[in-house]
Protein backbone atom coordinates (compact mmCIF):
# COMPACT_ATOMS: atom_id res chain seq x y z
CA UNK A 1 0.00 0.00 0.00
CA UNK A 2 2.87 2.40 0.13
CA UNK A 3 4.95 3.75 -2.50
CA UNK A 4 3.59 6.27 -5.07
CA UNK A 5 -0.35 6.66 -5.74
CA UNK A 6 0.16 4.47 -8.72
CA UNK A 7 0.98 1.60 -6.52
CA UNK A 8 -2.00 1.48 -4.13
CA UNK A 9 -4.27 -1.57 -4.88
CA UNK A 10 -7.30 1.52 -4.73
CA UNK A 11 -6.14 3.30 -7.21
CA UNK A 12 -6.13 0.12 -9.88
CA UNK A 13 -9.73 -0.16 -8.74
CA UNK A 14 -10.32 3.75 -9.51
CA UNK A 15 -8.58 2.98 -13.07
CA UNK A 16 -11.52 -0.31 -13.42
CA UNK A 17 -14.26 1.90 -12.17
CA UNK A 18 -12.92 4.96 -14.85
CA UNK A 19 -12.77 2.20 -17.52
CA UNK A 20 -14.94 -0.18 -18.05
CA UNK A 21 -18.15 2.64 -18.45
CA UNK A 22 -16.17 3.51 -21.39
CA UNK A 23 -15.69 0.26 -22.23
CA UNK A 24 -19.42 -0.77 -22.03
CA UNK A 25 -20.59 2.43 -23.75
CA UNK A 26 -18.45 1.93 -27.17
CA UNK A 27 -21.21 -0.95 -28.38
CA UNK A 28 -24.11 1.19 -27.23
CA UNK A 29 -22.13 4.00 -29.46
CA UNK A 30 -21.08 1.98 -32.69
CA UNK A 31 -25.21 0.55 -32.32
CA UNK A 32 -26.32 4.12 -32.17
CA UNK A 33 -24.10 5.38 -35.15
CA UNK A 34 -24.52 2.08 -37.41
CA UNK A 35 -28.41 1.79 -36.73
CA UNK A 36 -30.71 3.35 -38.81
CA UNK A 37 -33.42 6.35 -37.35
CA UNK A 38 -36.94 6.76 -38.53
CA UNK A 39 -38.71 7.62 -35.49
CA UNK A 40 -42.39 7.87 -35.38
CA UNK A 41 -44.93 8.23 -32.80
CA UNK A 42 -45.83 5.26 -32.26
CA UNK A 43 -42.31 3.49 -32.46
CA UNK A 44 -42.03 5.15 -29.77
CA UNK A 45 -44.90 4.70 -27.49
CA UNK A 46 -44.11 1.84 -24.31
CA UNK A 47 -44.99 -1.54 -25.27
CA UNK A 48 -48.11 -2.35 -23.96
CA UNK A 49 -49.21 -5.70 -25.76
CA UNK A 50 -50.05 -4.05 -29.00
CA UNK A 51 -52.83 -1.43 -27.53
CA UNK A 52 -52.36 2.57 -27.53
CA UNK A 53 -50.22 2.83 -24.28
CA UNK A 54 -52.18 4.19 -21.07
CA UNK A 55 -50.91 6.73 -18.77
CA UNK A 56 -46.82 6.56 -17.84
CA UNK A 57 -45.36 3.88 -15.56
CA UNK A 58 -44.36 6.09 -12.71
CA UNK A 59 -47.51 4.58 -10.19
CA UNK A 60 -47.72 3.44 -6.73
CA UNK A 61 -46.20 -0.37 -5.72
CA UNK A 62 -46.84 -2.62 -3.96
CA UNK A 63 -45.71 -1.64 -0.43
CA UNK A 64 -44.14 -5.40 0.30
CA UNK A 65 -41.52 -4.47 -1.96
CA UNK A 66 -40.40 -1.61 0.22
CA UNK A 67 -41.13 -4.23 3.55
CA UNK A 68 -38.07 -6.45 2.01
CA UNK A 69 -35.81 -4.39 1.28
CA UNK A 70 -36.12 -2.53 4.98
CA UNK A 71 -35.72 -6.39 5.99
CA UNK A 72 -32.57 -6.69 3.85
CA UNK A 73 -31.02 -3.28 4.93
CA UNK A 74 -31.35 -4.73 8.35
CA UNK A 75 -29.62 -7.44 7.77
CA UNK A 76 -27.09 -6.74 5.03
CA UNK A 77 -25.58 -4.22 7.85
CA UNK A 78 -25.40 -6.72 11.00
CA UNK A 79 -23.81 -9.05 7.92
CA UNK A 80 -21.27 -6.40 7.50
CA UNK A 81 -20.02 -6.52 11.23
CA UNK A 82 -19.41 -10.51 10.68
CA UNK A 83 -16.84 -9.82 8.38
CA UNK A 84 -14.31 -8.04 9.90
CA UNK A 85 -14.82 -11.09 12.81
CA UNK A 86 -14.36 -14.02 10.31
CA UNK A 87 -11.37 -12.65 9.04
CA UNK A 88 -9.60 -12.28 12.59
CA UNK A 89 -11.29 -15.17 13.60
CA UNK A 90 -7.64 -17.17 14.25
CA UNK A 91 -6.56 -14.83 16.39
CA UNK A 92 -9.54 -14.30 18.60
CA UNK A 93 -9.76 -15.54 22.41
CA UNK A 94 -13.01 -17.91 23.11
CA UNK A 95 -14.64 -14.58 24.85
CA UNK A 96 -14.96 -12.39 21.57
CA UNK A 97 -15.80 -15.75 19.57
CA UNK A 98 -18.38 -15.93 22.16
CA UNK A 99 -19.89 -12.36 21.20
CA UNK A 100 -19.50 -12.36 17.74
CA UNK A 101 -21.99 -15.48 18.51
CA UNK A 102 -24.12 -13.86 20.34
CA UNK A 103 -24.11 -11.25 17.93
CA UNK A 104 -25.20 -13.80 15.13
CA UNK A 105 -28.02 -14.77 17.78
CA UNK A 106 -29.39 -11.48 17.60
CA UNK A 107 -29.79 -11.44 13.75
CA UNK A 108 -31.47 -14.88 14.26
CA UNK A 109 -33.76 -12.85 16.90
CA UNK A 110 -34.37 -10.26 14.59
CA UNK A 111 -35.26 -12.72 11.83
CA UNK A 112 -37.61 -14.55 14.30
CA UNK A 113 -39.26 -10.94 15.45
CA UNK A 114 -39.76 -10.17 11.40
CA UNK A 115 -41.62 -13.69 10.85
CA UNK A 116 -43.42 -13.80 13.80
CA UNK A 117 -44.96 -10.50 13.10
CA UNK A 118 -45.67 -11.43 9.63
CA UNK A 119 -43.46 -9.17 7.80
CA UNK A 120 -42.19 -12.31 5.90
CA UNK A 121 -45.88 -13.18 4.31
CA UNK A 122 -46.50 -12.37 0.29
CA UNK A 123 -50.08 -10.98 1.02
CA UNK B 1 14.53 0.58 -18.57
CA UNK B 2 15.92 -2.61 -20.01
CA UNK B 3 13.08 -5.25 -20.93
CA UNK B 4 14.00 -8.42 -22.89
CA UNK B 5 11.49 -9.04 -25.17
CA UNK B 6 12.27 -13.11 -24.90
CA UNK B 7 11.71 -12.04 -21.09
CA UNK B 8 8.79 -10.49 -21.45
CA UNK B 9 7.50 -13.16 -24.34
CA UNK B 10 8.27 -16.13 -21.70
CA UNK B 11 6.54 -13.41 -18.74
CA UNK B 12 3.33 -13.16 -21.16
CA UNK B 13 3.27 -17.22 -21.87
CA UNK B 14 3.52 -17.98 -18.29
CA UNK B 15 0.48 -15.08 -17.19
CA UNK B 16 2.63 -13.23 -14.57
CA UNK B 17 3.29 -10.44 -17.19
CA UNK B 18 1.08 -8.34 -14.93
CA UNK B 19 3.43 -8.63 -12.10
CA UNK B 20 6.59 -8.75 -13.97
CA UNK B 21 5.72 -5.40 -15.88
CA UNK B 22 4.44 -3.77 -12.97
CA UNK B 23 8.22 -4.39 -11.02
CA UNK B 24 9.86 -3.50 -14.55
CA UNK B 25 7.93 0.37 -14.26
CA UNK B 26 7.71 0.41 -10.37
CA UNK B 27 10.03 3.86 -10.48
CA UNK B 28 8.58 5.38 -13.53
CA UNK B 29 4.37 6.66 -12.33
CA UNK B 30 3.46 7.30 -15.91
CA UNK B 31 4.94 4.00 -17.86
CA UNK B 32 3.10 2.69 -14.80
CA UNK B 33 -0.22 4.10 -15.11
CA UNK B 34 -0.04 3.02 -18.80
CA UNK B 35 0.89 -0.30 -17.59
CA UNK B 36 -1.94 -0.76 -15.11
CA UNK B 37 -4.55 0.90 -17.84
CA UNK B 38 -3.41 -2.07 -20.79
CA UNK B 39 -3.91 -4.37 -17.54
CA UNK B 40 -7.08 -3.35 -16.83
CA UNK B 41 -8.10 -3.22 -20.61
CA UNK B 42 -7.30 -6.51 -20.45
CA UNK B 43 -9.30 -7.55 -17.58
CA UNK B 44 -12.34 -6.06 -18.71
CA UNK B 45 -12.19 -6.84 -22.45
CA UNK B 46 -11.66 -10.78 -21.94
CA UNK B 47 -14.67 -11.49 -20.04
CA UNK B 48 -16.87 -9.38 -22.60
CA UNK B 49 -15.31 -11.63 -25.68
CA UNK B 50 -16.14 -14.67 -22.95
CA UNK B 51 -19.37 -14.05 -23.45
CA UNK B 52 -19.33 -15.41 -27.05
CA UNK B 53 -17.89 -18.28 -26.24
CA UNK B 54 -20.45 -19.06 -22.82
CA UNK B 55 -23.53 -17.81 -24.84
CA UNK B 56 -22.82 -20.35 -27.32
CA UNK B 57 -22.03 -23.08 -25.39
CA UNK B 58 -24.99 -22.46 -23.12
CA UNK B 59 -27.47 -22.22 -26.45
CA UNK B 60 -25.84 -25.52 -27.83
CA UNK B 61 -26.07 -27.29 -24.58
CA UNK B 62 -29.86 -26.12 -23.85
CA UNK B 63 -31.12 -26.95 -27.22
CA UNK B 64 -29.24 -30.79 -26.28
CA UNK B 65 -31.28 -30.82 -23.42
CA UNK B 66 -34.88 -30.23 -24.89
CA UNK B 67 -34.00 -32.47 -27.48
CA UNK B 68 -33.06 -30.04 -30.46
CA UNK B 69 -30.19 -29.31 -32.29
CA UNK B 70 -29.55 -25.68 -31.05
CA UNK B 71 -26.94 -23.02 -33.83
CA UNK B 72 -26.28 -24.87 -36.73
CA UNK B 73 -25.86 -22.53 -40.34
CA UNK B 74 -23.17 -19.48 -39.11
CA UNK B 75 -19.35 -20.91 -38.92
CA UNK B 76 -19.58 -24.58 -39.86
CA UNK B 77 -21.69 -27.33 -38.36
CA UNK B 78 -21.77 -26.58 -35.05
CA UNK B 79 -22.94 -22.50 -35.32
CA UNK B 80 -19.91 -21.41 -33.84
CA UNK B 81 -19.99 -17.74 -35.06
CA UNK B 82 -23.71 -17.60 -34.36
CA UNK B 83 -23.00 -15.27 -31.32
CA UNK B 84 -20.97 -13.31 -33.45
CA UNK B 85 -23.50 -12.84 -36.18
CA UNK B 86 -26.49 -11.95 -33.64
CA UNK B 87 -23.76 -9.47 -32.12
CA UNK B 88 -23.26 -7.89 -35.52
CA UNK B 89 -27.60 -7.64 -36.10
CA UNK B 90 -27.58 -6.29 -32.60
CA UNK B 91 -25.37 -3.22 -33.64
CA UNK B 92 -27.07 -2.65 -36.86
CA UNK B 93 -30.49 -2.09 -35.48
CA UNK B 94 -32.04 1.22 -34.53
CA UNK B 95 -32.17 2.56 -31.19
CA UNK B 96 -35.58 3.05 -30.30
CA UNK B 97 -35.65 5.25 -27.09
CA UNK B 98 -39.62 5.35 -25.87
CA UNK B 99 -41.34 8.49 -25.41
CA UNK B 100 -41.66 10.06 -21.53
CA UNK B 101 -38.29 7.55 -20.69
CA UNK B 102 -36.06 9.18 -18.10
CA UNK B 103 -33.05 9.56 -20.52
CA UNK B 104 -30.50 9.31 -18.40
CA UNK B 105 -31.61 6.37 -16.47
CA UNK B 106 -32.57 4.48 -19.41
CA UNK B 107 -29.25 5.59 -21.10
CA UNK B 108 -27.13 4.62 -17.85
CA UNK B 109 -28.85 1.07 -16.76
CA UNK B 110 -26.72 -1.21 -19.55
CA UNK B 111 -23.50 0.89 -18.59
CA UNK B 112 -24.03 -0.04 -15.31
CA UNK B 113 -24.91 -3.46 -15.92
CA UNK B 114 -21.82 -4.44 -17.91
CA UNK B 115 -19.84 -2.32 -14.97
CA UNK B 116 -20.74 -3.95 -12.06
CA UNK B 117 -20.46 -7.68 -13.91
CA UNK B 118 -16.38 -6.42 -15.60
CA UNK B 119 -15.49 -4.93 -12.64
CA UNK B 120 -15.50 -8.50 -10.28
CA UNK B 121 -12.77 -9.61 -12.33
CA UNK B 122 -10.24 -7.48 -10.87
CA UNK B 123 -10.05 -9.81 -7.87
CA UNK B 124 -10.48 -13.35 -9.34
CA UNK B 125 -6.85 -15.45 -8.56
CA UNK B 126 -6.55 -17.27 -12.22
CA UNK B 127 -3.31 -18.65 -10.96
CA UNK B 128 -0.77 -18.64 -7.69
CA UNK B 129 0.28 -15.00 -8.57
CA UNK B 130 -1.78 -14.01 -11.45
CA UNK B 131 -4.54 -11.61 -10.28
CA UNK B 132 -5.62 -8.38 -11.31
CA UNK B 133 -5.05 -6.95 -7.65
CA UNK B 134 -4.99 -8.97 -4.52
CA UNK B 135 -7.49 -7.15 -2.14
CA UNK B 136 -7.14 -7.98 1.40
CA UNK B 137 -10.88 -7.14 1.70
CA UNK B 138 -11.41 -9.13 -1.57
CA UNK B 139 -14.51 -11.04 -0.78
CA UNK B 140 -16.23 -7.65 0.69
CA UNK B 141 -15.38 -5.29 -2.56
CA UNK B 142 -17.76 -8.71 -4.72
CA UNK B 143 -20.61 -8.54 -2.32
CA UNK B 144 -20.28 -4.66 -2.95
CA UNK B 145 -20.30 -4.11 -6.23
CA UNK B 146 -22.73 -7.12 -6.83
CA UNK B 147 -25.21 -5.25 -5.16
CA UNK B 148 -24.89 -2.08 -7.57
CA UNK B 149 -25.91 -4.26 -10.18
CA UNK B 150 -29.48 -4.19 -8.26
CA UNK B 151 -29.72 -0.62 -9.03
CA UNK B 152 -29.11 -0.92 -12.70
CA UNK B 153 -31.85 -3.30 -12.93
CA UNK B 154 -33.64 -0.70 -11.37
CA UNK B 155 -32.76 2.16 -13.16
CA UNK B 156 -33.45 0.40 -16.38
CA UNK B 157 -37.20 -0.35 -15.04
CA UNK B 158 -37.66 2.73 -13.97
CA UNK B 159 -36.09 4.45 -16.60
CA UNK B 160 -38.15 2.96 -19.46
CA UNK B 161 -41.42 4.31 -18.73
CA UNK B 162 -43.08 0.96 -19.05
CA UNK B 163 -45.49 -0.94 -16.79
CA UNK B 164 -43.94 -4.34 -17.66
CA UNK B 165 -40.16 -3.30 -16.98
CA UNK B 166 -41.23 -1.46 -13.36
CA UNK B 167 -43.11 -4.84 -12.77
CA UNK B 168 -40.03 -6.42 -13.55
CA UNK B 169 -37.24 -4.11 -11.89
CA UNK B 170 -39.82 -3.85 -8.32
CA UNK B 171 -39.40 -7.95 -8.22
CA UNK B 172 -35.51 -8.25 -9.19
CA UNK B 173 -35.07 -5.65 -6.25
CA UNK B 174 -37.20 -7.56 -4.34
CA UNK B 175 -35.40 -10.96 -5.29
CA UNK B 176 -31.56 -10.22 -5.74
CA UNK B 177 -31.58 -7.64 -2.27
CA UNK B 178 -33.73 -10.74 -0.93
CA UNK B 179 -30.85 -13.99 -2.22
CA UNK B 180 -27.64 -11.08 -1.06
CA UNK B 181 -28.24 -12.38 2.86
CA UNK B 182 -28.09 -16.23 2.28
CA UNK B 183 -25.19 -15.39 0.00
CA UNK B 184 -23.26 -12.81 2.10
CA UNK B 185 -23.73 -14.83 5.83
CA UNK B 186 -22.70 -18.64 3.77
CA UNK B 187 -19.29 -16.86 1.51
CA UNK B 188 -18.97 -16.02 5.52
CA UNK B 189 -18.33 -19.92 6.37
CA UNK B 190 -15.22 -20.04 3.95
CA UNK B 191 -13.94 -16.74 5.16
CA UNK B 192 -14.00 -18.02 8.95
CA UNK B 193 -12.50 -20.86 7.92
CA UNK B 194 -9.24 -19.52 6.33
CA UNK B 195 -9.32 -16.52 8.16
CA UNK B 196 -8.79 -14.40 5.39
CA UNK B 197 -10.86 -12.11 3.33
CA UNK B 198 -8.54 -12.10 0.23
CA UNK B 199 -9.19 -14.31 -2.73
CA UNK B 200 -5.61 -15.32 -2.95
CA UNK B 201 -6.33 -16.15 0.97
CA UNK B 202 -9.30 -18.32 0.29
CA UNK B 203 -7.39 -20.38 -2.08
CA UNK B 204 -4.39 -21.13 0.01
CA UNK B 205 -6.18 -22.02 3.07
CA UNK B 206 -7.14 -24.97 1.07
CA UNK B 207 -5.39 -27.72 1.52
CA UNK B 208 -8.49 -29.76 1.16
CA UNK B 209 -11.57 -28.00 -0.32
CA UNK B 210 -14.07 -26.28 1.31
CA UNK B 211 -16.99 -27.91 0.10
CA UNK B 212 -15.51 -31.41 2.01
CA UNK B 213 -16.05 -29.27 5.09
CA UNK B 214 -19.18 -27.37 4.79
CA UNK B 215 -21.00 -29.21 1.77
CA UNK B 216 -24.49 -27.40 2.86
CA UNK B 217 -22.98 -23.69 3.24
CA UNK B 218 -21.63 -24.49 -0.43
CA UNK B 219 -25.16 -25.77 -1.56
CA UNK B 220 -26.63 -22.55 -0.09
CA UNK B 221 -24.15 -20.26 -1.71
CA UNK B 222 -24.63 -22.19 -5.05
CA UNK B 223 -28.50 -21.56 -4.58
CA UNK B 224 -28.06 -17.94 -3.82
CA UNK B 225 -26.17 -17.48 -6.38
CA UNK B 226 -28.25 -19.04 -8.82
CA UNK B 227 -30.58 -16.33 -8.04
CA UNK B 228 -28.36 -13.38 -7.57
CA UNK B 229 -27.73 -13.92 -11.51
CA UNK B 230 -31.17 -14.01 -12.16
CA UNK B 231 -30.66 -17.87 -13.45
CA UNK B 232 -33.57 -20.72 -13.83
CA UNK B 233 -35.62 -21.57 -11.76
CA UNK B 234 -35.22 -17.87 -10.10
CA UNK B 235 -35.63 -16.15 -13.33
CA UNK B 236 -38.40 -13.85 -12.38
CA UNK B 237 -36.87 -10.24 -13.05
CA UNK B 238 -37.36 -11.95 -16.77
CA UNK B 239 -39.82 -14.14 -16.61
CA UNK B 240 -41.28 -13.96 -20.45
CA UNK B 241 -44.25 -15.34 -19.86
CA UNK B 242 -46.05 -12.93 -17.99
CA UNK B 243 -43.90 -9.45 -17.83
CA UNK B 244 -42.73 -9.70 -21.72
CA UNK B 245 -39.31 -8.90 -21.16
CA UNK B 246 -38.96 -7.62 -17.16
CA UNK B 247 -36.87 -4.97 -17.04
CA UNK B 248 -35.15 -5.00 -20.93
CA UNK B 249 -38.50 -4.86 -22.62
CA UNK B 250 -38.14 -1.76 -23.87
CA UNK B 251 -34.55 -1.61 -25.03
CA UNK B 252 -33.30 -2.62 -28.52
CA UNK B 253 -30.40 -3.40 -30.38
CA UNK B 254 -27.31 -3.36 -28.54
CA UNK B 255 -28.48 -1.56 -25.65
CA UNK B 256 -30.28 -4.93 -24.79
CA UNK B 257 -26.95 -7.06 -25.66
CA UNK B 258 -25.37 -5.87 -22.71
CA UNK B 259 -27.61 -6.39 -20.24
CA UNK B 260 -27.69 -10.18 -21.66
CA UNK B 261 -23.62 -9.62 -21.70
CA UNK B 262 -23.69 -8.39 -18.18
CA UNK B 263 -25.57 -11.21 -17.04
CA UNK B 264 -23.37 -13.90 -18.54
CA UNK B 265 -20.62 -12.29 -17.59
CA UNK B 266 -21.81 -12.06 -13.95
CA UNK B 267 -22.40 -15.66 -13.98
CA UNK B 268 -18.84 -16.46 -15.58
CA UNK B 269 -17.76 -15.08 -12.22
CA UNK B 270 -20.19 -16.31 -9.98
CA UNK B 271 -18.92 -19.65 -11.10
CA UNK B 272 -15.32 -18.79 -10.65
CA UNK B 273 -16.05 -17.90 -7.28
CA UNK B 274 -17.93 -20.26 -6.15
CA UNK B 275 -14.82 -22.53 -7.48
CA UNK B 276 -12.34 -20.24 -5.68
CA UNK B 277 -14.63 -20.19 -2.54
CA UNK B 278 -15.06 -23.67 -2.09
CA UNK B 279 -13.67 -25.75 -4.68
CA UNK B 280 -10.04 -24.81 -4.33
CA UNK B 281 -10.18 -22.03 -7.02
CA UNK B 282 -6.87 -22.86 -9.38
CA UNK B 283 -5.47 -25.55 -7.01
CA UNK B 284 -4.61 -28.70 -8.30
CA UNK B 285 -2.93 -31.21 -6.47
CA UNK B 286 0.17 -29.06 -6.05
CA UNK B 287 0.82 -28.42 -9.83
CA UNK B 288 0.04 -25.17 -9.61
CA UNK B 289 3.63 -24.89 -8.35
CA UNK B 290 5.24 -26.03 -11.17
CA UNK B 291 7.97 -24.37 -12.28
CA UNK B 292 10.59 -25.26 -15.28
CA UNK B 293 13.45 -23.11 -17.23
CA UNK B 294 13.09 -21.69 -20.79
CA UNK B 295 16.08 -19.81 -22.50
CA UNK B 296 17.73 -18.89 -18.78
CA UNK B 297 14.03 -17.73 -18.17
CA UNK B 298 11.77 -19.44 -15.08
CA UNK B 299 8.55 -20.74 -16.38
CA UNK B 300 5.81 -20.92 -14.16
CA UNK B 301 3.99 -23.70 -15.84
CA UNK B 302 1.94 -24.34 -12.69
CA UNK B 303 0.44 -21.34 -14.01
CA UNK B 304 -1.69 -22.22 -16.75
CA UNK B 305 -2.36 -25.85 -15.03
CA UNK B 306 -3.72 -23.32 -12.35
CA UNK B 307 -6.19 -21.27 -14.98
CA UNK B 308 -7.19 -24.75 -16.47
CA UNK B 309 -7.91 -25.99 -13.68
CA UNK B 310 -9.89 -22.77 -12.31
CA UNK B 311 -11.14 -22.95 -15.78
CA UNK B 312 -12.33 -26.47 -15.71
CA UNK B 313 -14.24 -26.21 -12.30
CA UNK B 314 -16.15 -23.44 -13.10
CA UNK B 315 -17.29 -24.79 -16.57
CA UNK B 316 -18.06 -27.62 -14.25
CA UNK B 317 -20.56 -24.95 -12.21
CA UNK B 318 -21.55 -23.39 -15.11
CA UNK B 319 -22.68 -27.15 -16.22
CA UNK B 320 -25.30 -27.06 -13.61
CA UNK B 321 -26.31 -23.81 -14.20
CA UNK B 322 -27.25 -24.66 -17.66
CA UNK B 323 -28.56 -28.11 -16.36
CA UNK B 324 -30.83 -26.63 -13.98
CA UNK B 325 -32.65 -23.61 -16.27
CA UNK B 326 -32.97 -27.12 -18.94
CA UNK B 327 -35.01 -28.99 -15.85
CA UNK B 328 -36.62 -26.81 -13.68
CA UNK B 329 -39.87 -24.40 -14.27
CA UNK B 330 -40.26 -20.96 -13.01
CA UNK B 331 -40.99 -20.09 -8.92
CA UNK B 332 -44.13 -17.56 -7.94
CA UNK B 333 -42.87 -15.30 -6.39
CA UNK B 334 -44.06 -15.46 -2.90
CA UNK B 335 -42.72 -19.07 -2.87
CA UNK B 336 -39.17 -17.16 -4.05
CA UNK B 337 -39.10 -14.64 -0.92
CA UNK B 338 -40.55 -17.43 1.21
CA UNK B 339 -37.66 -19.97 -0.05
CA UNK B 340 -35.18 -17.16 1.11
CA UNK B 341 -36.94 -15.72 4.03
CA UNK B 342 -38.17 -19.01 5.80
CA UNK B 343 -35.57 -21.45 5.07
CA UNK B 344 -31.83 -20.21 3.11
CA UNK B 345 -31.55 -17.00 5.76
CA UNK B 346 -32.28 -19.20 9.25
CA UNK B 347 -30.11 -21.96 7.68
CA UNK B 348 -27.56 -20.28 6.61
CA UNK B 349 -27.85 -18.33 10.18
CA UNK B 350 -27.67 -22.10 11.87
CA UNK B 351 -24.74 -22.91 10.06
CA UNK B 352 -22.65 -19.89 10.67
CA UNK B 353 -22.99 -20.26 14.56
CA UNK B 354 -22.09 -23.99 14.06
CA UNK B 355 -18.83 -23.26 12.43
CA UNK B 356 -18.36 -19.96 14.67
CA UNK B 357 -18.61 -22.29 17.59
CA UNK B 358 -17.05 -25.40 16.53
CA UNK B 359 -13.94 -24.09 14.72
CA UNK B 360 -12.91 -22.13 17.98
CA UNK B 361 -13.89 -24.99 20.23
CA UNK B 362 -11.62 -27.33 17.63
CA UNK B 363 -8.55 -25.99 18.50
CA UNK B 364 -8.71 -24.86 22.12
CA UNK B 365 -9.69 -29.31 22.64
CA UNK B 366 -7.45 -30.49 19.46
CA UNK B 367 -4.38 -27.60 19.33
CA UNK B 368 -2.73 -30.15 16.94
CA UNK B 369 -5.24 -31.01 14.57
CA UNK B 370 -4.58 -32.14 10.98
CA UNK B 371 -6.66 -30.57 8.26
CA UNK B 372 -8.45 -33.93 7.39
CA UNK B 373 -9.21 -34.45 11.71
CA UNK B 374 -10.92 -30.60 10.92
CA UNK B 375 -12.95 -31.29 7.91
CA UNK B 376 -13.98 -34.62 9.23
CA UNK B 377 -15.90 -32.66 12.43
CA UNK B 378 -17.09 -30.00 10.19
CA UNK B 379 -18.81 -32.46 7.80
CA UNK B 380 -20.24 -34.55 10.71
CA UNK B 381 -21.90 -31.01 12.25
CA UNK B 382 -22.49 -30.59 8.59
CA UNK B 383 -24.68 -33.80 7.56
CA UNK B 384 -26.61 -33.58 11.32
CA UNK B 385 -27.73 -30.33 10.49
CA UNK B 386 -28.79 -31.15 6.67
CA UNK B 387 -30.65 -34.08 8.69
CA UNK B 388 -32.37 -31.97 10.96
CA UNK B 389 -33.07 -29.65 8.17
CA UNK B 390 -35.12 -32.49 5.98
CA UNK B 391 -36.68 -33.82 8.91
CA UNK B 392 -38.05 -30.46 10.12
CA UNK B 393 -39.29 -29.77 6.39
CA UNK B 394 -41.20 -33.27 6.50
CA UNK B 395 -42.85 -33.28 9.29
CA UNK B 396 -43.87 -29.67 8.20
CA UNK B 397 -45.15 -31.00 4.47
CA UNK B 398 -46.83 -33.22 6.13
CA UNK B 399 -48.73 -31.09 8.49
CA UNK B 400 -49.39 -28.72 5.74
CA UNK B 401 -50.82 -31.63 3.79
CA UNK B 402 -53.24 -32.66 6.59
CA UNK B 403 -54.70 -29.06 6.73
CA UNK B 404 -54.92 -28.93 3.11
CA UNK B 405 -56.64 -32.42 2.40
CA UNK B 406 -58.45 -33.41 5.56
CA UNK B 407 -61.22 -35.67 3.29
CA UNK B 408 -58.62 -37.17 1.48
CA UNK B 409 -56.36 -38.13 4.50
CA UNK B 410 -59.73 -39.45 5.97
CA UNK B 411 -61.15 -41.37 3.05
CA UNK B 412 -57.48 -43.17 1.77
CA UNK B 413 -56.25 -44.22 5.72
CA UNK B 414 -59.18 -46.85 6.47
CA UNK B 415 -58.36 -48.30 2.57
CA UNK B 416 -54.82 -48.56 3.04
CA UNK B 417 -55.68 -50.44 6.53
CA UNK B 418 -58.12 -52.48 4.84
CA UNK B 419 -55.92 -53.82 2.08
CA UNK B 420 -52.90 -54.10 5.07
CA UNK B 421 -55.24 -57.00 6.64
CA UNK B 422 -55.95 -58.89 3.77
Amino acid sequence: MEGTPVQNDWYFILLFVVLSPILAAVPMLINYLLGPRKPNFIKQQTYECGVETVGDAWVQFKVQYYIYALVFVIFDIEAVFLFPVAAAYGQLPLFAIGAAVLFILLLADGLAYAWGRGVLEWV
Amino acid sequence: MQIDPIELLVRALDLTILAYLREQFAEQPTALLIVNIVIVLTLATVPLLMVFVVGWTERKVLARMQDRIGPNRVGGRYGVLQMVADVVKMMTKEVIIPAGADRWAYLSAPVLAVMTSVLLFAVLPLAPAVIGVDLNVAVFYVLAISSVSVVAILLAGWGSNNKYALLGAFRSVAQLVSYEVPMILSILVPILLARSMSTIGLVEAQNIPFIVFVPVAALIFFVSSLAETGRSPFDLLEAESEIVAGFHTEYTGMYFGLFMAGEYIAIMFMCALFSTAFLGGYRFFGLEELTTTIMGYPFFVGNLIGAAALFIKSAIIFFVFMWLRGTLPRFRIDQLLNFNWKFMVPLSLVLLFTVAVLDKLIFVWFPDISDGGRALIHLASNFLIAAATIEILRRRIQRQRRALEPAVVAEATPDLEHAHAH
